[in-house]
């Protein structure tokens, strides 16, 4: 019973239509959260007692990290699900991930330097958290690489795959340690009022990253589909332009 | 309205953050959809070449 929704939701005609009409409801929901997030956290929000209006970076940059992680974790998964049951859906999700994440770990580099040069000091620090956020956008960019110099994406896919599977246990533990400084924030030491913005801002980043990935996966399901059946119907219903 | 935008004296790290976020954000709306477009339109002409022979 339970594999019903798995087949189904691994059939790329059903995937592409469910995820044209499932890409508004993430989309606005993300919009909306950030906005709650951004007036929390810059207005809203009194300024840190250490860290003054600084901390206000916090709000950018731990949304763009957690993305960093999160990304990788749904693309190795479902890069390893395409391997395991030859999944086109997957491997498309896979592939949808790459250029999301790689952004938003360099975002997440970036604010992080920008927020260290005040707080500590420093720019940049060779400490394990910094170094495994540079490796992981090197993941990235090494992913895209491959998968752009292949051009058979059949074969890409194969080849590609290793790269996440090698690294999983690293960024499965690497994400349970970044989870845990997003609990660390839940300390009763952290007012509602400077944390309440922080969730909205991970919830809005979140449901962003499922709508752009709903998006760019159909696009992928076209492109490996292309010469199926359902790609005329599917086109069919959507008017040019529309959809 | 000054005093927001003086961010405490950290403006010129707050600010940058905020705008390389925003910007980060809105390109990869734009890509996303670029690439939804791109593969329709090329997945439509791929139709129309085989309609017509």
């Amino acid at each position: 019973m339970a594999w019903v929704w798995f087949h189904r939701f691994g059939s790329p005609p059903y995937f592409y239509r469910l995820a044209g009409r499932l890409t508004p409801w993430f989309a606005w929901p993300a919009a909306l959260l950030g906005f709650g997030g951004l007036i929390g956290g810059l207005v809203l929000a009194p300024p840190d007692y250490q860290q003054h209006d600084g901390f206000r970076i916090i709000y950018v940059h731990a949304p763009a990290a957690w993305l960093s992680l999160m990304v990788y974790v749904v693309m190795a998964s479902s890069a390893a699900v395409g391997l395991i049951w030859r999944m086109t859906v997957a491997y498309a999700v896979a592939g949808s991930c790459a250029v999301i994440g790689a952004s938003f770990t360099a975002l997440a580099l970036v604010t992080g330097m920008l927020y260290g040069r005040p707080m500590w000091g420093t720019y940049w620090e060779w400490d394990p958290r910094l170094t495994s956020e540079l490796l992981l956008l090197f993941l990235y960019l090494g992913y895209i690489g491959l998968r752009s110099a292949i051009d058979d994406l059949g074969r890409a896919d194969r080849g590609v795959v290793d790269v996440p599977i090698i690294h999983f246990s690293v960024t499965w533990w690497n994400s349970l340690h970044q989870a845990a400084t997003v609990m660390k924030f839940g300390r009763p030491t952290m007012p509602a009022s400077m944390l309440v913005p922080l969730l909205l801002m991970l919830a809005a980043f979140t449901a962003y990253f499922v709508a752009l990935l709903l998006v760019r996966a159909r696009g992928e399901l076209l492109r490996r589909e292309r010469a199926a059946r359902w790609v005329a119907e599917a086109l069919a219903a959507t008017p040019a332009g529309q959809g | 309205m000054l005093k927001f935008l003086e961010m405490g004296g950290y403006a010129r790290y707050v600010w940058p953050c905020y705008l390389l976020t925003a910007l980060v954000v809105g390109l990869n709306v734009r890509w996303a959809r670029a690439s939804l477009r791109a593969a329709q339109a090329a997945a439509r002409r791929r139709l129309a070449s085989k309609a017509t022979p």
